[in-house]
């Protein structure tokens, strides 16, 4: 092959992993949205749909062992790290085949293995602990990025910016990953916040920051893969602001009154990261109609058996309340 | 050079870290002023570390608790053994998330998957002027939330061997250090030398009545059963050592054997960890004994600057005297 047929082609191969990776995530959460109506999945349960393409193309710029951290909308991110979509979806049950045996639930997983460490309910607390990650990897001298991921919610929480200030100070590899989907809970964005571009939210301290198109995969990919490796060559902390939207309410119990249905079904109609990728990869000829029907029915296969092995896990015993609370 | 033949209690915190330090590439402290160059510590605990470790692992950090420990907390669960010192214990107020929400809880919540193997050390304690903001004993805040654990010490070697073995366990310690005491003179303890968590300490043997306490107090105590020895009292003196979990076992064997119990802390009696003790052992004894237990702790007041009324705030020998006759009718 030609250098730039080699191209094409790994560019294919890229945008079919995009499309494989946001489909799993949208049909893995809309079937997750399906338990929780059926009384299957009790709590919080807070859906990514809509904001597949951000951790998506994160993931693909990252490299093995950089890690990522993030607050409770956490689903899509495990499916990206390459958790198992079973193990999630049976925590979202509470059954102790779950990631975290029904003792955590939808915002409490880890995996070590995938580099996934949470999970985190508490608003903008995973920030301080994703600049963790990132010092533990500066003193070890290994060259991995944390990835940490906060919303625009999150972005008026103080200790943001303590750790900011401690990650550019000491140069810590993390890359702030803003998911700002414009509200915070019901709360849209120009109700609760000053200076409503995020990505300046580092310019006091002299973190860059950038704004991304975080509906569209590719543009998301780029700005990620610039932003890792400005972090991996030891030149500090990197912001990157993704605008984007969530389709559902801030939690499966908010009904969303606070935005017309208008206003989603543009966003839906219109700028759908799924549906947008879609049609390119057609237009490229990265995929044909019949692959693509085959790929929705494979994802529709494992979903299928996640939520299937969410509801035949049994439930934990109780004596699992007494362990795994100190070692 | 011999070896001394006393050490302080903070150099008993400094030999205990520079241990771990020497020990274990993971261990690394954070603190603000801790290198040497900002002064080696408010209360000069960490000093000589960073000269002798590196500003790499000893590292003075911003004004920024909740940075501090988050970052550790991020840390730990990488399979680091980060100590952060939080200079006074009133500022875990400001980074109570990261601590309750995180440190304690990530463990369970992620069924076992991951562990916190943190340190905090912090300052604290009536009696030196310090005022409302930088002296209050919160240890039943930190021994209410499982998954934490509580230490404190009463004597500099306790110091080293307590802070040397929280280190080394995988689970969040909160390490306490009274301020009125880091002059405090003791014997040294060997090299390598540590006490386990979770045990308590028999300091003095007795068969009348059982006083219960830990830090500071200790040595109030141990002055006071000598007083009362002399009027024919024969006090048992059990050092808690680690305040949460407690050792249970030695308390109620002790009050199985005197019948009487009394529970001294510094912090304020009400809803403090005297309360929680008492309650044990009523619930496990109540059947064997002869007078009801008693509490000494401060007066429920914040912590006043004047030094006669930080005084009249603090517990005194006189209230642990009279609570002990009390309990023996």
């Amino acid at each position: 092959m030609s250098k730039t047929a080699t191209a094409a082609s790994q560019n294919a191969a890229l945008l079919n992993q995009f499309y494989r990776d946001m489909l799993l995530i949208r049909r893995f959460e809309e079937r997750a949205g399906q338990l929780y109506g059926m009384g299957l999945i009790g709590g919080f349960c807070h859906l990514y749909i809509g904001q597949e393409a951000v951790v998506v193309g994160m993931q693909a710029a990252t490299e093995p062992g950089d890690q990522v951290i993030t607050a409770y909308r956490d689903h899509g991110h495990m499916l990206a790290c390459g958790m198992e979509p079973a193990g999630v979806m049976a925590e979202l049950t509470g059954r102790s085949g779950g990631y975290s045996k029904g003792k955590g639930g939808s915002m409490h997983m880890f995996s070590r293995e995938k580099n996934f460490y949470g999970g985190h309910g508490i608003v903008g607390a995973q920030v301080p602990l994703g600049t963790g990650l990132a010092f533990a990897n500066r003193y070890r001298g290994n060259d991995r990025v944390s990835l940490t991921y906060f919303g625009d919610g999150a972005a008026n929480q103080g200790q943001v910016y303590e750790s900011f200030n401690m990650a550019a100070v000491w140069k810590l590899p993390v890359v702030y990953v803003i998911e700002n989907n414009q509200y915070a809970m019901g709360t849209a964005i120009s109700r609760s916040t000053s200076e409503t571009h995020l990505y300046k939210r580092g310019v006091s301290f002299n973190i860059p920051g950038e704004e991304v198109d975080g509906m569209d995969v590719e543009a998301v990919y780029a700005a990620g893969r610039k932003a890792v490796e400005h972090c991996r060559a030891g030149n500090g902390p990197y912001i990157l602001e993704m605008r984007t939207y969530r389709y559902r309410g801030h939690s499966m119990s908010d009904p969303a009154k606070y935005r017309t249905k208008e206003e989603v079904q543009e966003m839906r109609e219109k700028h759908d990261p799924i549906e947008g990728l879609r049609t390119k990869i057609l237009a490229a000829g990265a995929a044909d109609e019949a692959a693509l029907k085959a790929l929705d029915k494979e994802i529709k296969d494992t979903v299928s058996a996640a939520a299937e092995f969410a509801q035949m896990s049994p439930e934990p015993d109780p004596k699992e309340l007494w362990t795994e609370i100190y070692a | 050079m011999n070896a001394p033949t006393k050490i302080s209690f903070s150099q008993g915190i400094n030999m205990a870290l520079d241990e771990a330090l020497a020990a274990d590439p993971n261990v690394f402290l954070l603190g603000e002023d801790i290198a040497d160059a900002q002064g080696g510590g408010v209360f000069k605990a960490t000093l000589g570390l960073s000269a002798k470790h590196g500003t790499d692992r000893v590292r003075s950090t911003p004004i920024s608790e909740q940075a501090i420990v988050g970052a550790a907390v991020g840390a730990a669960i990488t399979g680091m053994r980060p100590v952060a010192e939080i200079m006074f214990m009133n500022f875990l107020t400001v980074c109570m998330d990261q601590l309750v929400n995180h440190a304690a809880k990530l463990r369970f919540m992620s069924g076992g998957l991951t562990s916190v193997p943190l340190t905090i050390r912090c300052g604290t304690g009536a009696g030196v002027g310090f005022g409302g903001q930088h002296s209050d004993m919160l240890e039943a805040w930190f021994a209410h939330v499982p998954g934490m654990k509580v230490v404190t010490a009463s004597n500099p070697a306790d110091a080293k061997g307590l802070l040397l073995s929280a280190i080394e366990d995988d689970d969040p310690t909160l390490f306490i250090e009274n301020v009125a005491m880091y002059a405090a003179q003791g014997a040294p303890p060997e090299p390598g030398y540590k006490v386990p968590l979770g045990k308590a300490a028999i300091r003095r043997a007795g068969g009348d009545v059982t006083i219960i306490t830990y830090g500071r107090p200790v040595g109030e105590v141990e002055a006071v059963a000598e007083t009362l020895a002399a009027e024919g009292i024969s006090a048992e003196v059990i050092d808690l050592r680690t305040i949460a979990p407690f050792d249970e076992a030695a308390v109620l064997n002790s009050v199985a054997k005197t019948g009487r119990a009394v529970i001294v802390h510094e912090a304020v009696k009400a809803f403090g960890v005297g309360a929680e003790i008492s309650s044990r052992i009523h619930e496990e004894l109540f059947g064997q004994l002869k007078s009801p237990v008693k509490r000494v702790g401060s007066k429920y007041s914040p912590v006043p600057f004047s030094p006669p009324l930080e005084q009249a705030f603090l517990y005194s020998r006189a209230e642990i005297a009279a609570a002990v006759k009390a309990t023996m009718g």
